[in-house]
Formats: structure tokens, C-alpha cells, sequence
């Protein structure tokens, strides 16, 4: 074989060598590509949501302003978030904070109300720090979930609910 | 095509190189028909390792319940025997006539890179005894299917191990195959033998290689992501660690359809050399076989989705894979058109090479046909993963690839060894193939549209009567392929000399230039093609 011709068999097959480590890299390439895909079409959220929960009335949503109040107890008690926008079914998690202030450990219980008052049979909690009496040590401050939805069942026209929580000190907490 | 001298090389026998003998001519050798011989070799007994565990399959198969392998281990089977037949049996017989036949129908000497041919060979050999040890480690062979799908894939013991490592290596000697091939098929044709003059079996191979070359790397880096999954803590396809399985189903079928092709393309080319042949007639449509295997090649890329219907695509991707799948169909209908108008009105006869061409024919169409029914989303939504699929792939590999390595064995078993291979057990091995092939196979359709499902080792009641008639068909293909082994060691040793063209209508350039059998170093100066 002369020098010519294996001079253009090496160029051949660098060109060649070329495409495959191309393809190789494409092979990793598709990795990101796939996932950028699939969020951009939303398939892997569909996916994801679709299998936790088909209850999920995407049609509407219903905001949901938070309201705290201390009642007497002149501790600080506030809601980390204003509103919290969601579509009925959609599990959400909001949190309040309360700051005992008073210098004495307090053990209260909150009172949920709801404005208008007949939402509140649409609410639905799992997890709430009104399930229990809190027991807050002097100086503490303490952050504290609220895991709920709204019912599917809600009413079309019930697009603005307030939840409000309400602290009362429990007699005999104070030592 | 003709050429401008018609004298023979036969002065090359007595060629100045040194010739080693016995296990060093193998082992050291650069000469393309020895690696040609080599591969084709390799390939039969990897064929008969695949075989055996075929036959374990059918036996646990031919009644329901379990009566001779436990399930792990039947997963096993059906996983290894379609990596041997895959990766072992079909692509390196593939290369083994790659080997021999290039270099002689361009009127080339040798491959471009016979070092490096070499090596592609010899790569092969680890990598099937690492698939096939991985029987023996804890744990047993990789049970995942040939797919190599996680979850399980990334759960499994060593020997996944070492099937990664196996697949590693087959890529590369795949990949260094191919650039031989390709730079041998441009760099070194014979003066006139311009691109579309070459045989067909050289243009489906050029294309071939391409596909490989663009695809094996992909599979390596799947597989690569399955190891460091593994060992390594990535999460590429683990859904406990954030990754995807199903990701790892569109890479795998990116490289997994063109793969199919890689295994019938060259089928195409044996056949459209042999059909014109025992036609005694040209091939008709040479420009649109050319045109037609390459706008498969093309398409192949575009449809791998079809593997994956049932995984929650948006319904836009599924029609899309779907109406991409279905047009491969058009030009696959063109190549089986032009086949049978090469036939129509010719002289022919139906030696051993004709009768499993036209087996080809007739039962790669159908599996074509089946195919069809596959792509249409709705339908396999009913029917993936069932027997229906099994039936499908083996009409077009076992009838489609492995039928024309048979008829392309046969007809230039003359060419090389210099004897002629005997006809009528030739033909006996034809016809229990086709026989025992359909009986296996055909049935395999019904089990599939009734529910049952593939890789399962124990199935319901209803199912029984057909499995027992797919097993019995299966023990009579798998038997019956002992023939051909008899045949050509026979062959090889009969002393019925061959002519130098035994076959009335063969006109590439190893037939008409080069005496049977083909000398050792052959047209190393280039013969003028007109
Ligand atoms: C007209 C041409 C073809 C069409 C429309 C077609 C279509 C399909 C479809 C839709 C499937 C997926 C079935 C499922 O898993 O539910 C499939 C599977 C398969 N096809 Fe084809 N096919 C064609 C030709 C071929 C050829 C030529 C080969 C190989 C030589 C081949 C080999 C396979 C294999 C091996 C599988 C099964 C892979 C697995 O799941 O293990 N097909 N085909
Ligand atoms: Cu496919």
C-alpha cells in the first residue's frame, strides 16, 4: 500500500473516529435533553401529579388568605404567608409562627374559624397545630404547619376563603 | 459488470509472504479471508450456544408448570440467548462476510486497516466468553432481558458486570469493524468500479457500518450510565436517586432500532446477489435498492418510540413514532418488489442458495407484515409484550437475517473452500428449516393476540396446546442445523472440486476474476472495471 493511500485511509478514519465519539457524546446528551424535553411539555409533572393525585380540579383555584389572632393572649402570632393561591384537591402546606413574649411558659389551643363561615366544612386538614395544645416555653418561638386542601366539593363560587386561627390561653397553664 | 482483462491471479498462490501455520496463522493474522473465516466460525458456535439455551426455553415451554429450570434462571436464558444471537451469531457473521466478500467484489487486495481487522476479531472472543462464564457467578446470568432494562438491570449481581463489560467490548470491535469497512469500501475500489457499480451486499454494508458507527456509541454510553448507576452513585436511571428508567428506554431504542437494520441490511444485499442469479437475470431497481436501503437507514433513526407505546408518551409522540414506523414499510416494499420482479419471467432454478432466498422473501414479509400490525399504537398497547412481539422479531431475524446468512453460506461455500457443498442435504436442511421454523413460529402469533405474555416460564391452561406445538417445531429447526454444520465440514473435505463459477448467472468480480477456491492474496493489482 503507498504512502498516498494510507495517508487518506488514516484521514478517513479520523473522520470517522470523529462521528463516534460525536455519537457518544450525544448518547450523555441525551440525558439533559431528555429531561428538558420532558419539562417543557410538562409530561414528567403530568406524570408525577397524575399518579399522587387525581383528584386535582386544575379548572379553578381558590385563594386562601391566612389570618392569625393572638386573642387575648398578648403573645406575637402571625402567618408566614399572606394567601396562598390553590386549585381544589391540591394538598398545600402553610405555616404560622408564634413567639411567646410573656415570660412565663403559656399552654393554649387555636381555634380555626372560616370566613364566609360555611367554607369551613370544606377545609380539610391533615396535620394542624389546632389538632393538639401547644405548650410554648418562655422566650420560645416556634414555627408551626398547617397541611390542608380544599375540598373538590367547594362550591364554584367560593373563590376566596379566610382562614383564621385564634389562641386561647387553657386555664391553669399559668404556674 | 465486466472487466478489461479476465486472466486469473492464481500466480499469487505461491506469493513471497511467509505464511505462519497452525494456532499463530490464526492468532497473528491480517489476511481478510482468514478473519473472515474466523468470524464466520465464531459465529456458528455462538449460533449453537444460543440454540441450546433456545431449546431450554422451548423444554420448560412445552407444557405449563415448571418442570425443569427455576424461573431466575429461565430469566436468564431468554436474556443471554438473545444477547449470543444478537451480538454473538448474527452481526459477526455479518462481519465475517463483510470480510471475505468486500475486499473481493471491489477488486480490492485487502481491508484498509488488516492490524486493526484483527484486532476487531479477536476483541469478540472475550466478550462472548464473559456473556456466557456470567452462567456460572453468584447470582446468575443477567436476567433483565436483552434490553438491559433498570430497575432490575441496576439491582442484579456481577455478572451484570460483566454483560456491561462484554457489551463495552463488542461496541468497540463493532466500531473498529465498521471504520475498516467504510474506509475500505471508499478508499479502495478498483479503477471503474465507481459507487454505483458496486455489488449490493458492499452498498448495504457501507450503510451498515455507518448505522453502527452512529449507534454503538450510543449503547455504550447507556450502558456506562447503567455502571456508574451501579457503583458509582449516579442516578441517571434509578428512581430512588431522582433518575428516570424510562430515560434509559428511549437511549437503549435509539441505538436499538438501527440495530435491527444493522442485522438485515446486509440479508438485503445477499439476497439481492443471489435472486438475480438463479433469476438469470439482472437485479431490477439497482438504484432503488440503493435509494431504498438508504432511506431506511435514515428513517430508522426517527422511530424508536415504536418500542415504547405503553410507557405514557404524549398521544402526539405516539402517532408520530407510529406513522414514522409505518413508513419504513415503503421502502422495504420496494427492495421485496424488486426482488420478485427480478424473478418474474427469469430462467431460475432452486438450488439450496434460491430455496432460502426465496424463504427470505416470503417470511421476512410477513414478519414485516406483523410489524405493521406492532406500529399501530392502539394495537400494541394490546399486544406489547406478549408472544405476539416474540413471533414478530423471530419471523425477520431467524426467516430474514439468519435464513440469508444461510443462502449467502451456501452460495459462496464454492468460492470459499474450492468444493461444492452437497445439494441435496442442502436442500433437506432448506426444508426442515422452513418446515420447523413455522411450526415454532407461527403459532407464536396466536399465543400472543390470546394475552400470553414472553419471558414468562409457567403460563395459564388455555395456552398449553400451542407451546407444545411451538416446542416441537423449535426442537425440529434447532436439530435440522446440525445438518448444515455436517454440510460444510463435508464440504470442506469432499473432494468434488468447485468451478470457478459454478452459478450461470453470478457476475461480481469474485466470480467472474478469481478462481475457486479464491486465492489466498487476491487482485493486488486492482483489475479495471468497464
Ligand atoms: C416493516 C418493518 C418493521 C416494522 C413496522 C416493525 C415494527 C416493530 C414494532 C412496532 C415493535 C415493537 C413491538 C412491541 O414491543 O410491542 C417491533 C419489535 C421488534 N422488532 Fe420490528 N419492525 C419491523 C422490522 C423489523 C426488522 C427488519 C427487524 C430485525 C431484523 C425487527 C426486529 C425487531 C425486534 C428484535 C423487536 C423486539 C425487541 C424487543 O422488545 O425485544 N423488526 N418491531
Ligand atoms: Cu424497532
Amino acid at each position: 500500500m503507498d504512502a498516498a493511500l494510507a495517508a487518506r485511509n488514516r484521514e478517513t478514519m479520523t473522520k470517522l473516529l470523529v462521528i463516534c465519539v460525536a455519537m457518544l457524546g450525544f448518547g450523555f446528551a441525551m440525558v439533559p435533553m431528555y429531561r428538558q424535553i420532558c419539562e417543557s411539555l410538562g409530561i414528567a409533572q403530568t406524570r408525577a401529579v397524575g399518579a399522587a393525585n387525581t383528584q386535582v380540579d386544575a379548572s379553578r383555584s381558590v385563594t386562601v388568605e391566612l389570618v392569625a389572632s393572638s386573642g387575648k393572649l398578648p403573645w406575637r402570632f402571625e402567618a408566614l404567608e399572606r394567601e396562598v393561591k390553590l386549585h381544589p384537591g391540591q394538598l398545600v402546606t402553610v405555616n404560622y409562627r408564634v413567639v411567646n413574649t410573656l415570660g412565663r411558659p403559656v399552654t393554649a389551643q387555636a381555634v380555626m374559624s372560616t370566613a364566609p363561615s360555611e367554607a369551613g366544612k370544606y377545609i380539610e386538614k391533615q396535620a394542624c397545630f389546632c389538632f393538639s395544645n401547644q405548650t410554648i416555653g418562655a422566650g420560645e418561638e416556634r414555627i408551626m404547619p398547617v397541611v390542608f386542601l380544599v375540598s373538590p366539593k367547594a362550591p364554584k363560587d367560593l373563590t376566596t376563603i379566610s382562614l383564621s386561627y385564634t389562641f386561647l390561653e387553657l386555664p391553669g397553664s399559668a404556674s | 459488470m465486466s472487466a478489461a482483462s479476465p486472466a486469473h491471479d492464481t500466480h499469487h498462490d505461491d506469493h513471497a509472504h511467509a505464511h505462519p501455520t497452525g494456532l499463530k496463522r490464526w492468532l497473528f493474522t491480517t489476511n481478510h479471508k482468514d478473519i473472515g473465516t474466523l468470524y464466520l466460525w465464531f459465529a456458528l458456535a455462538m449460533f449453537f450456544t444460543g440454540g441450546v439455551m433456545a431449546l431450554l426455553i422451548r423444554a420448560e415451554l412445552f407444557q405449563p408448570g415448571l418442570q425443569f429450570v427455576n424461573p431466575e434462571f429461565f430469566n436468564s436464558l431468554t436474556t443471554v440467548h438473545g444477547l449470543v444471537m444478537v451480538f454473538g451469531a448474527i452481526m459477526p457473521a455479518w462481519v465475517g462476510f463483510a470480510n471475505w466478500l468486500i475486499p473481493m467484489q471491489i477488486g480490492a487486495a485487502d481491508m484498509a486497516f488488516p492490524r486493526m481487522n484483527n484486532w476487531s476479531f479477536w476483541l469478540v472472543v472475550p466478550a462472548a466468553i464473559l456473556l456466557v462464564a456470567s452462567f456460572f457467578v453468584p447470582g446468575g446470568a443477567a436476567a433483565s432481558g436483552w434490553t438491559l432494562y433498570p430497575p432490575l438491570i441496576i439491582q442484579q449481581g456481577i455478572s451484570i458486570d460483566m454483560t456491561i463489560l462484554a457489551v463495552h467490548i463488542l461496541g468497540a470491535s463493532s466500531i473498529m469493524g465498521s471504520i475498516n469497512i467504510i474506509t475500505t469500501i471508499l478508499n479502495l475500489r478498483a479503477p471503474g468500479m465507481t459507487l454505483m457499480k458496486m455489488p449490493l451486499f458492499v452498498w448495504t454494508w457501507l450503510i451498515t457500518a455507518y448505522l453502527l458507527i452512529a449507534v454503538m456509541p450510543v449503547l455504550a454510553g447507556a450502558v456506562t450510565m447503567l455502571l456508574t448507576d451501579r457503583h458509582f452513585g449516579t442516578s441517571f436511571f434509578n428512581a430512588a436517586g431522582g433518575g428516570d428508567p424510562t430515560m434509559f428506554m428511549h437511549i437503549f431504542w435509539f441505538f436499538g432500532h438501527p440495530e435491527v437494520y444493522i442485522m438485515i441490511l446486509p440479508a438485503f444485499g445477499v439476497v439481492s446477489a443471489i435472486i438475480p442469479a438463479f433469476a438469470r437475470k439482472p437485479l431490477f431497481g439497482y438504484a432503488s435498492m440503493v435509494y431504498a436501503t438508504a432511506s431506511i437507514a435514515i428513517l430508522s433513526f426517527i422511530v424508536w418510540g415504536h418500542h415504547m407505546f405503553t410507557v405514557g408518551m404524549p398521544a402526539a409522540g405516539n402517532l408520530f413514532f407510529m406513522y414514522a414506523t409505518m413508513l419504513i414499510a415503503v421502502p422495504t416494499g420496494v427492495k421485496v418488489f424488486n426482488w420478485i420482479a427480478t424473478m418474474w419471467q427469469g430462467s431460475m432454478t432452486f438450488e439450496t442458495p434460491m430455496l432460502f432466498s426465496i424463504g427470505f422473501i416470503c417470511l421476512f414479509t410477513i414478519g414485516g407484515f406483523s410489524g405493521l400490525v406492532l406500529a399501530v399504537t392502539p394495537v400494541d398497547i394490546t399486544i406489547h409484550n406478549t408472544y405476539y412481539v416474540v413471533a414478530h422479531f423471530h419471523y425477520v431475524l431467524v426467516s430474514g437475517a439468519l435464513f440469508s446468512l444461510f443462502a449467502g453460506a451456501y452460495f459462496w461455500l464454492p468460492k470459499f473452500t474450492g468444493k461444492m457443498y452437497n445439494e441435496s442435504l442442502g436442500k433437506l436442511h432448506f426444508w426442515l428449516s422452513v418446515i420447523g421454523f413455522n411450526i415454532a413460529f407461527f403459532p407464536q402469533h396466536f399465543l400472543g393476540l390470546a394475552g400470553m405474555p414472553r419471558r414468562i416460564p409457567d403460563y395459564a391452561l388455555q395456552f398449553a396446546e400451542w407451546n407444545m406445538w411451538s416446542s416441537i417445531g423449535a426442537f425440529i429447526f434447532g436439530f435440522s442445523q446440525l445438518l448444515f454444520l455436517y454440510n460444510v465440514i463435508e464440504c470442506i473435505r469432499s473432494s468434488r472440486k468447485a468451478a470457478d463459477n459454478p452459478w450461470e448467472g453470478a457476475d461480481t468480480l469474485e466470480w467472474t476474476h478469481l478462481p475457486s477456491p479464491a486465492p489466498y492474496h487476491s487482485f493486488e493489482t486492482a483489475p479495471v472495471v468497464k
